[in-house]
């Protein structure tokens, strides 16, 4: 049957929009083939005779190139050098071939031709409608069994294996006039809108400008007096020459959002070779616009006929046949068959005939037709078959004969089955506006019932649709509506109005008229057999629909979500009206009584890497790093760890050891030696004026009013609802001056928390805050004896601790550098924090280690991370916010009563006495000490009451939040938030551990350091 | 992604703001005399209804104030931009039948997709 089809030679001797000068090889599957600049990679293969490309998502049933541009439903493919630059779901119909261009069938095993997927497709009743739904719906771990099998069968393409090494790049931009859409009627709206004055940005998704008049043959039609061809140019070189204008091809406008924000997606350097790609180009580019005034010239997208077998390869939309042939040169068939249900489709038929095609037959529903167009196809010697319909084809990889039969006056079948051979049946269903951006802007659809589509109704924003996106097919209309359109928008933007000149066109086009809808064409086949696809790329027929009807689901979005109809790649740009007007027909009601599903952003699939932007690697979450910075990274063997922004210093490595190891020694050296931390990056705010003090009372639990200049405190901040928010200690620098700092991670929170309560709680209150945190560098100098040090480091200030006393500040200078020196210890040991300006951190820093032994000074000092300073804090029992506490947990929950003031209010206060905070089964934290000392326990292991977990479930009394060994105690220490921990003191519990038994803990208090000494641990 | 207009900074886009939830409820001076309902109704209950809804707003990542704004949460709509401690002013907008009705237009919700016979355009 498929004799008549030869594989060589569609090529047309002349015309398309191609330059066949150039000719350019690529591979599809392994094989080499030859295309033409201009040409995509749907053309190429088409103009080799190659159809079919894909397999289809579940039955794997052979799929081909069915239309021109991004609606088109299945025929994706993988394309890409190697397994790294691989970008999958690739539309044939978008990708332009250049030399070298590797593409890949998907979704096929072992190859395109023969694939054992293909089972799926015999077995294709056992896959109904809501297949995953009925077959899964046991235990959950049926699901978790079967998922892998399914994916495996039922992916599309297969995502690179490593990080993509292209660049990608974003810009913002403003317009006054952003037009979507490049064809007759949204370049008519872009020049007037550009004459007018307006900043104008024109997009088109495809790779030049004209649209559908791309599609005409050239020479057909003209506009003003010159070619359409000619008169684009020359309209187009314009709009590049006025600086106001931004011209972008190869752009999809992907998202329409609030306030005409739209987002375009431009591939730079895609239909590029490689050789020919500047490197310093991105490969594509997001630009976010906001726009005064968009306009919607988006075009209209042909639907397809449902017809039994109407997804061979070979069936095509007939628009998108002419295109192949018009704008680049290759007959998709030799012998065609023509079914339409409007004129348009005949033009198709005129062209390929006109390109030396032979067409079989034009096969029309409609019993009455315009005598025109009878007489222009009977002159031609054209079998016309009117108020017929294709009712079945025949092929195996590609269409090879068509079913024709007559239809009676009720659409019922009256005739036996004709059998015409051909290799291409071009169909047309109608054209529908593409209205896809418009409903994302929120505008309201309305359906015209001429048009048997939807069309855009009422605007929500500045937003004007024109042409075939607003339902005007004929040329002179789309003119004349962008730009009429294109002046109004420049004129609601701001700028004088202006009379655009009217442009003229030809008229020889044959567009959509006297349309005639058969949501299905009948099958003399029994019910059960006809496979009429409706969504090509999910394989939704018609009776997958009907079962779900069946199965009570009448609303398009159950249906949609049920049968897949409308979802994948293609969300269903062509597939949709079809089944809402399916849907319609089988419930008996009307297409807008059934609806729409709705239009989501974005239009197509944009890459994660062009939305990523250059939001990657290290710039993806840029690091804050402190003055010291430059000495951590020249230490020898360094573990940083991101803390909030912030990198910090984990710990330093010494030669042979381990990260455990030097955490080890540096938690020791602390406490017998002198340890340094670089501790910069604690957040710091200066809060000043002459109601400071009772700021601070409102917002810390405890009080403030007697603190004097010169001293410190420790202090809670709570939310509104009781629970811990930061912690940190405060200075008193003056009366009206106070120093704050709060936790790492927390800095910005809580300036944050407090900007909000003086500016909308307590606008009454003179208090001004000012972030300071990276305008001052801090060494944390720790460790007995460590005042010698600090001596030795300060001008003049000495720093005996029997006269500079634990929770005092001075002023202080080092080698005539002020500095700001604070008494106060997150280690218990005898410590003195030393302020300088950022600018001189690391000079304070190199000027500490000059003192040091190894460096020819006299003193053990030994720079430690922030591990070590965890587990130093943790000896002394020191809660670390957001890790011991996880915003459920009350000043009271934390042992921390004695910093909560007996009167006056404060953010939080008035929840501690509500019913669930003050009830006394609350978890609290306590010490735990393992039964093993040398055993430590995981942080968030959960704590138990009994020795064996007993049955599920297993009551948790609470969990592990901080967990260490430590060095200085020789054992294991941990916190716990526990149920009533803070009366279970001595008490033992277990703490569980996977598949091994619980291990035995006992509850102790927290100052780990104090309970040594005491002798309970 | 809609643009508000900052009272100090003028128009900007929404990604420079943090909403702060429901504006006007102010903090209780007397909150020890108050019974838990009273209580939890100030620190956890919010109306959070549709359309219009008075919001408190945070320009944070340019000036840094608190100021109020008064949306149509249907639709996105910003109907008047006003100082802390000033009232909300009287602005008309469509205001959706709670809980399930919908403004007329510009929720893009199921009910609005769609034009109804004899809607004008």
């Amino acid at each position: 049957m498929a004799a008549s089809r030869q594989k060589t030679g569609l090529r047309t001797q002349q015309g398309g929009r191609i330059n066949r000068d150039k000719p350019v090889s690529f591979t599809f599957d392994g094989k080499t083939y030859q295309g033409f600049e201009g040409d995509t990679l749907a053309s190429a293969l088409l103009a080799n005779g190659q159809h079919m490309v894909a397999r289809s998502f579940k039955y794997h049933r052979p799929r081909g190139i069915v239309a021109a541009g991004a609606e088109d439903p299945a025929a994706i493919v993988q394309i890409g050098p190697d397994a790294v630059e691989t970008d999958p779901n690739t539309r044939v119909t978008e990708q332009e071939i250049f030399e070298g261009l590797r593409a890949s069938a998907q979704n096929c095993w072992p190859s395109l031709s023969f694939d054992i997927g293909i089972a799926n497709d015999v077995f294709s009743d056992f896959f109904p409608a809501g297949f995953y739904y009925k077959t899964f719906m046991g235990p959950p771990l049926s699901w978790m069994r079967f998922e892998p099998f399914i994916r495996k069968a039922a992916g599309l393409g297969v995502a690179p294996t490593d990080r993509d090494p292209e660049q990608y790049d974003s810009t913002n931009r403003h317009a006054d006039v952003l037009v979507v859409g490049a064809g007759p009627a949204g370049l008519a709206a872009a020049k007037a809108a550009a004459d007018a004055g307006a900043r104008v940005i024109l997009v088109d998704e495809t790779n030049a400008i004209g649209g559908a008049l791309l599609s005409e043959p050239e020479g057909s039609v003209s506009l003003g007096s010159k070619p359409a061809d000619v008169a684009i140019q020359k309209m187009v070189d314009e709009l590049h020459a006025n600086p106001d204008v931004t011209v972008l091809t190869r752009t999809t406008a992907f998202g329409y959002y609030g306030d005409n924000f739209v987002g375009l997606w431009e591939r730079v350097t895609d239909h590029l070779a490689p050789t020919d790609r500047v490197t310093h180009m991105p490969r594509q580019r997001v630009w976010r616009v906001r726009a005064k005034q968009v306009i919607l010239a988006t075009g209209a997208l042909e639907r397809p006929m449902v017809f039994d077998g109407n997804d061979r390869p070979g069936i095509m939309l007939a628009g998108a046949v002419r295109t192949f042939l018009n704008r680049y040169g290759v007959l998709c068939g030799r012998m065609a068959v023509i079914f339409a249900n409007n004129d348009s489709a005949w033009a198709t038929a005129f062209d390929l005939q006109d390109a030396g095609a032979q067409i079989a037959a034009i096969v029309d529903i409609r019993r009455n037709l315009s005598g025109a167009l009878l007489q222009k196809a009977a002159h031609r010697g054209i079998p016309i078959h009117a108020g017929s319909a294709i009712v079945g084809t025949k092929g195996r990889s590609h269409v090879a004969a068509a079913g024709i039969r007559v239809l009676d006056a009720s659409g019922m079948i009256s005739s036996k089955a004709n059998w015409i051979e051909c290799d291409l049946i071009a169909n047309s269903c109608g054209w529908a506006p593409n209205v896809a951006l418009f409903s994302q802007s929120r505008g309201k659809l309305f359906y015209d019932d001429d048009l048997k589509a939807f069309r855009p109704g009422a605007s929500w924003q500045q937003e004007r649709s024109v042409g075939a996106a607003n339902g005007a097919y004929d040329l002179q209309d789309c003119l004349d509506e962008g730009r009429n359109a294109g002046a109004a928008a420049a004129a609601d933007a701001g700028f004088k109005k202006r009379i655009p000149r009217v442009l003229k066109a030809s008229h020889t086009m044959l567009v959509q008229r006297d349309l005639q809808i058969m949501p299905q064409i009948p099958s003399p086949k029994a019910a059960k057999k006809v496979r009429a696809f409706i969504d090509l790329q999910d394989d939704v027929t018609t009776k997958d629909i009907k079962i779900a009807i069946q199965e009570g689901l009448h609303s398009v979005e159950h249906i949609k979500r049920y049968t897949t109809t409308g979802m994948g790649t293609d969300q269903g740009k062509i597939a949709n009206l079809n089944a809402f007007a399916f849907i319609a027909d089988h419930l008996g009601k009307s297409v807008p009584d059934v609806g729409v599903t709705t239009f989501r952003q974005p239009y197509k699939p944009v890459t994660m890497g062009a939305l990523a932007g250059q939001h990657v690697g290290a710039h993806f979450m840029p690091r804050r790093t402190t003055a010291m910075h430059p000495w951590h990274k020249a230490q020898r063997d360094v573990v940083f760890e991101p803390v909030g922004d912030w990198l910090r210093p984990r710990a330093f490595l010494r030669e042979g050891e381990d990260f455990h190891q030097a955490v080890q020694r540096e938690t020791k050296a602390a406490r017998t030696g002198i340890g340094v931390l670089d501790a910069s990056t604690l957040g710091k705010i200066d809060v000043r004026g002459p109601d400071a003090r009772e700021f601070l009372n409102r917002i810390y639990t405890n009080a403030w009013s007697k603190l004097a200049p010169g001293k410190c405190r420790y202090g809670l901040m709570l939310k509104e609802d009781g629970m811990v928010m930061d912690d940190g200690v405060t200075a008193c620098l003056a009366d009206d001056h106070f120093h704050m700092t709060t936790t790492t991670g927390g800095a910005a929170n809580v300036l944050g928390h407090l900007e909000d309560y003086l500016q909308t709680e307590w606008p009454d209150l003179k208090v001004y805050l000012t972030t300071t945190t990276e305008q001052t560098a801090v060494a944390s100098i720790c460790g007995p004896g460590c005042d010698r040090l600090v001596a030795d480091l300060l001008d003049d200030v000495d720093p005996d601790p029997e006269t500079f006393k634990f929770m005092d500040w001075r002023d202080a200078h080092i080698q005539g550098i002020p500095v700001r020196v604070f008494r106060i210890s997150f280690t218990g040991e005898l410590s003195y924090e030393i302020n300088i300006d950022a600018s001189y951190g690391l000079w304070l820093w190199k000027k500490i280690f000059a003192l040091a032994d190894s460096e020819g000074g006299t003193y053990d000092i030994t720079p430690y991370g922030t591990e070590a300073m965890h587990v130093l804090r943790a000896e002394k029992g020191f809660i670390i916010v957001g890790q011991d506490t996880d915003g459920t947990a009350t000043p009271f929950d934390l042992g921390m009563n004695w910093i909560v003031k007996k009167s006056g209010d404060f953010v939080g206060r008035r929840s501690l006495s509500r019913s669930d905070t003050s009830r006394d089964d609350r978890k609290q934290l306590v010490g735990l000490v393992t039964e093993q000392p040398d055993f430590v326990l995981m942080e968030g292991t959960q704590i138990i009451g009994s020795k064996d977990e007993g049955a599920v479930p297993v009551v948790m009394l609470g969990h592990v939040t901080s967990s260490y060994f430590s060095p200085n105690l020789g054992r294991s220490i941990a916190m716990a938030m526990v149920e009533r921990g803070q009366g279970r003191a001595g008490e033992t519990l277990y703490a569980s551990r996977k598949g091994e038994a619980p291990m035995a803990v006992r509850v102790v208090g927290t100052d780990f350091l104090k309970e040594r000494s005491d002798g309970t641990i | 992604m809609f643009l508000i207009e900052c009272p100090w900074c003028g128009e900007r886009d929404m990604s420079e703001f943090h909403c702060g939830g429901e504006a006007h409820i102010a903090r209780p001076d007397q909150s020890e005399s108050m019974t838990d309902e009273e209580w939890a109704q100030f620190v956890f209950m919010r109306k959070n209804s549709k359309g219009r809804y008075a919001e408190r707003w945070n320009h944070a990542a340019g000036c840094r104030r608190w100021f109020n704004l008064l949306r149509n949460t249907a639709t996105d709509q910003i109907l008047a931009v006003y100082r802390m401690g000033e009232t909300a002013p009287s602005v008309a907008t469509d205001e959706p039948v709670t809980p399930s009705g919908e403004a007329p237009i510009g929720s893009g919700n199921d009910a609005v997709k769609l034009m109804k016979p004899g809607e004008a355009l």
